[in-house]
């Protein structure tokens, strides 16, 4: 056991359980599902017909609401699989190597909708699809840094192992997120620079910026199910020769 | 609504194609993450299935 074990509350061991983990994530599924659903179908109704247009881009600006929260998203997910990929080295945890895993597929797929929204953003904006500009640049080697630790995951049959190792990757990769948010700053980029922010007020008026935030938080709540989903089919792959599993409704009630 | 007609919100005075396609893009690829990870949960609780069944 480990020397840091006192400092943790309980729900937190509770989660490094398989069986507790599937139990809680399932009910947590729907909630999460029905919260995904409402707010980007409430975003992207209201940021495609609703908002009002840009002064300066006109209506290519409501691409704005899907590159953005891509964009956002690709990036915390690059954080919640490194930081996931901790504790499974800390606490020993391989429910955390799962969520670890659960978050390579889904962060690729984020970064790729920012990077192709982006481009074609770029073309009725910057008239070109792409630059190598430190932004795109850095967010391209993002979907590079996916791959790897989807590639380094493949590689490695044990999943302890793998679980460790793309946890490594993962962990010295994120070096690369606050290069991609300083970048517009650091750098004289095409790109322009951050017009949203969870934290700080708005710099845009309200019906072009709830819109944004509905599809943020969205997006975040898909980026949930999607975890959950995945981490509880990775447990059902593990899990088969226990007994909690094998007399759970979900495999006896059929 | 911000546009006069249905037409209007397609065309979008001339960035309807980027705008739509990059919506197309956001749905399309998180539909696809959607359903590969409910056929990856079908596939394992069928091979759970058979092992229970194996075990009885």
């Amino acid at each position: 056991m480990s020397s840091l074990d006192w400092r943790m509350p309980r729900w937190f061991h509770q989660m490094g359980s398989p069986k507790w983990f599937y139990e809680w994530g399932g009910r947590l599924q729907p909630w999460f599902a029905l919260a995904a659903l409402i707010l980007l179908a409430w975003g992207m109704i209201w940021g495609l017909a609703f908002a009002p247009a840009d002064y300066q881009q006109g209506n290519s600006f409501r691409i704005m609401y899907v590159h953005v929260p891509a964009a956002i998203l690709s990036q915390s997910i690059f954080v919640t699989m490194a930081l996931a990929g901790a504790i499974g080295i800390i606490w020993k945890m391989k429910v955390a190597f799962m969520v670890a895993r659960s978050c390579i597929a889904i962060g690729a797929t984020f970064t790729a909708i920012a990077l192709l929204t982006g481009a074609i953003w770029g073309k009725p904006t910057w008239g070109t699809y792409w630059v190598w500009d430190a932004r795109l640049t850095s967010t391209l080697v993002l979907l590079f840094l996916y791959a790897g630790v989807m590639a380094l995951h493949q590689a490695i049959s044990e999943s302890q192992t793998a679980g460790k190792a793309t946890a490594i990757l993962a962990l010295v990769g994120t070096i690369n997120i606050p290069i991609i948010k300083y970048s517009v700053e650091w750098w004289n980029t095409l790109h322009q620079s951050s017009s949203f922010s969870l934290t700080e007020k708005p710099t845009m008026p309200a019906e072009m910026y709830v819109p944004l935030l509905l599809m943020v938080l969205g997006s975040y709540c898909l980026f949930a199910l999607l975890v959950l989903m995945r981490t509880r089919t990775q447990i059902l792959q593990t899990q088969s020769q226990t007994k909690w599993l094998t007399q759970h409704p979900d495999i006896e009630g059929v | 609504m911000f546009f006069n007609s249905l037409e209007d919100l397609w065309l979008m005075s001339g960035h309807g194609a980027f705008v739509w396609s990059c919506y197309g893009l956001f749905v399309g690829l998180l539909a696809l993450n959607v359903w590969h990870s409910l056929s990856q949960r079908a596939q394992a609780l069928k091979q759970v299935r058979a092992i229970a069944r194996r075990v009885k």
